[in-house]
């Protein structure tokens, strides 16, 4: 496994060979923008949550398909990068696969499905089952990055708020779920503390994801290209879920566990069998379901079916 | 409201244009006691036209004072200005904090000025909409204070809503609907009690009672003049409705064109004025 190296030069890779042609760069960011891009991590790096503005560029892909996440990658990805890129934890589906090939024709960089032999992993809704290490850095594709947003429409307004440390109106968000639901009901983009400073948008991962992002050995980027807002949570640093002392933070659970490895910790995701009402759980996360498969794990349909079910299938029928 | 050319106009008295006020109610301000708010020379300048011109007062702890005048008076910009809301051009406002430390409100941080707003102050406006979180029910609208301090039980937090709700007696089964499933009065009692929850010790009022009806209003004021009086509160209220400051303020600033044109305990700017305008004010109600 190897450290991501910054400003390679594009020579020793070998990407496309008719994009290079066309005189794109390596990674297709000139390295300019690349610098910029960076120098704004760094200081989001610098300030666990806090938004840093960057001049997001056109990507040659719309709004919405993670150029936020495109340009950090493409600013931190070097030759010896083993790219892994997840879409709510498959692998397979449009918005992962495009993202991966259009860095396989930029860079030449090796990919990988496994999240331990990544190193560079771009992701979108999800963070991977498996634990994640200091040898990680994880690209989170983010659409809303302002957790104010929803209380406060103003711009001018939400930077006193932070800036100030103004964060009543968050709690005020979960007072009314709770008036309203009888729980805390916000499921996705739970609204986080960083270092018991800023409150961040974790981008629509669920829930149940937030434990993995409080002291988590890799460092965790976000990038939200339409808002242009790059925010960082460093190695090892401290991320609280808001919560009332009363109402305290939980994570989704399931009664079921999955129908193809019999994991009962991973996120499931419900899939429509028939017009009849019959369903199977099966992990959202691809990679960390298939390996345990192939350690040897079973689950309601593995056992039933002599053959094992392809893994990929079912998540493209849930896509 | 007349004319004021229709008027005769009656000779100056002799305190017709004071540019300073100081207590002159012997319930207020004793020789040991610090004022809660001191307003010195304070001026807002639009280019080359004054806003407000020069205006001095003190207001002590528990005190009520009703600016009043007709719209374009300069009653807003002065309150605006005393309120923190809008920087004025020359002069200070003085605010000493429950810590007994006093400031400077326009030369203090921001954030001292934003934390004295949703702590220590209240502002209660005119429209209540633009007072009220419109998307949250009124439960969060009265917790949102107590969670900017750090409340963080929930229960806690719904007693203490449930608790202002009956203060400003608005049923308590209303406490998870939105403010605009309320009456206007509602609303505005809604506002009310989010901007007391807190404790404050200094209310700004900016036409309280207007766009209301008339019985709502009078509902209204019986109510503000008992939480008032009961917490101790001292208020700066504007408003160019004289009944509501007889009501509410123990002593008024008359303004015109931006000037103080006369002050003094509220029964004797009404009931004997001095200054021409104040008489045109006054008699233009009586004909009401
Ligand atoms: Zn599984």
């Amino acid at each position: 496994m190897t450290h991501t190296t910054i400003g390679q030069d594009s020579r020793q890779g070998q990407p496309d060979e008719a994009l290079l042609e066309h005189g794109y760069n390596f990674a297709f960011l000139d390295e300019q923008t690349k610098r910029m891009v960076r120098r704004a991590t760094l200081k989001a790096i610098a300030i666990p949550g806090y938004q840093v503005p960057f001049a997001s560029r056109e990507m040659p892909m719309p709004y919405g398909w993670g150029t936020g996440g495109i340009q950090l990658t493409a600013s931190i990805i070097g030759q010896q990068d083993i790219l892994k890129v997840t879409d709510q934890g498959a692998d397979d589906t449009t918005n992962a696969v495009s993202i991966r090939s259009f860095f396989q024709r930029t860079t030449g960089v090796s990919t990988t499905e496994n999240t331990q032999e990544a190193t560079l992993i771009q992701t979108r809704h999800r963070i991977p089952e498996e634990t994640l290490s200091k040898d990680h850095i994880l690209v989170y594709q983010v659409p809303i990055p302002e957790p104010l947003r929803w209380m406060e429409p103003r711009e001018t307004e939400t930077r006193k708020m932070h800036a100030h440390e103004e964060y009543g109106v968050m709690h005020v968000k979960l007072y009314e779920d709770i008036a309203h639901h009888g729980h805390i009901a916000t499921s996705f983009d739970y609204p986080v503390q960083i270092a018991d400073r800023y409150i961040m948008s974790p981008s629509p991962i669920p829930k149940f994801d937030n434990p993995k992002m409080d002291n988590c050995p890799a460092l965790q980027v976000f990038g939200a290209g339409r808002e242009q807002r790059i925010y960082a949570i460093p190695p090892y640093t401290k991320v609280h879920s808001l919560d009332f002392e009363d109402h305290p933070f939980t994570v989704q659970s399931w009664e079921e566990v999955c129908s193809l490895c019999g994991s009962d910790e991973s996120y499931l995701d419900e899939i429509i069998l028939d017009n009849e009402g019959n369903r199977m759980f099966v992990c959202s996360d691809s990679d960390y379901c298939r390996k345990r498969l192939e350690a040897g794990h079973t689950g309601a349909m593995s056992e039933q079916q002599s053959d094992t079910p392809e893994v990929n299938s079912v998540e493209v029928a849930n896509a | 409201m007349h004319n004021i050319q229709d008027v005769p106009q009656p000779a100056p008295a002799d305190n017709a244009s004071p540019s300073s006020v100081t207590s002159v109610n012997p319930e207020f301000g004793s020789a040991e006691e610090q004022p809660l708010l001191s307003v010195a020379g304070l001026s807002k300048y639009y280019g080359d036209r004054a806003g407000c011109l020069n205006v001095s007062f003190d207001l002590y702890p528990g005190e009520i004072i009703g600016i009043v005048g007709e719209s374009g008076s300069g009653k807003s910009t002065l309150l605006n200005c005393i309120s923190g809301r809008l920087s004025p051009t020359y002069g200070t406002v003085t605010y000493q904090q429950q810590s007994k430390e006093r400031c400077d409100i326009h030369a203090a941080p921001e954030h001292l000025r934003r934390m004295l707003m949703r702590t220590e102050w209240g502002y209660v406006h005119q429209n209540p909409r633009d007072g009220l979180r419109n998307n949250v029910s009124a439960g969060a609208n009265i917790g949102e204070r107590l969670m900017g301090v750090g409340m963080r039980h929930y229960g806690n937090i719904r007693s203490k809503a449930s608790s202002w709700l009956e203060r400003v007696e608005i049923m308590q089964e209303r406490m998870d609907d939105l403010p605009r499933t309320f009456s206007g009065g509602m609303q505005q009692r809604l506002q009310i009690a989010r901007n007391l929850v807190s404790n404050p010790r200094l209310i700004f009022m900016d036409e309280p009672t207007g766009g209301l009806d008339v019985s709502v209003q009078a509902r209204l004021l019986d109510l503000l003049r008992e939480l008032v009086a009961d917490m101790g509160l001292a208020v700066v209220i504007v408003t160019h409705d004289l009944a509501v400051a007889r009501i509410l303020a123990h002593r008024l600033m008359v303004m015109k064109g931006g000037v103080v044109v006369e002050s003094g305990l509220t029964d004797q700017v009404l009931d004997d004025p001095h200054h021409e305008y104040t008489q045109l004010l006054v008699s233009s109600i009586l004909q009401v």
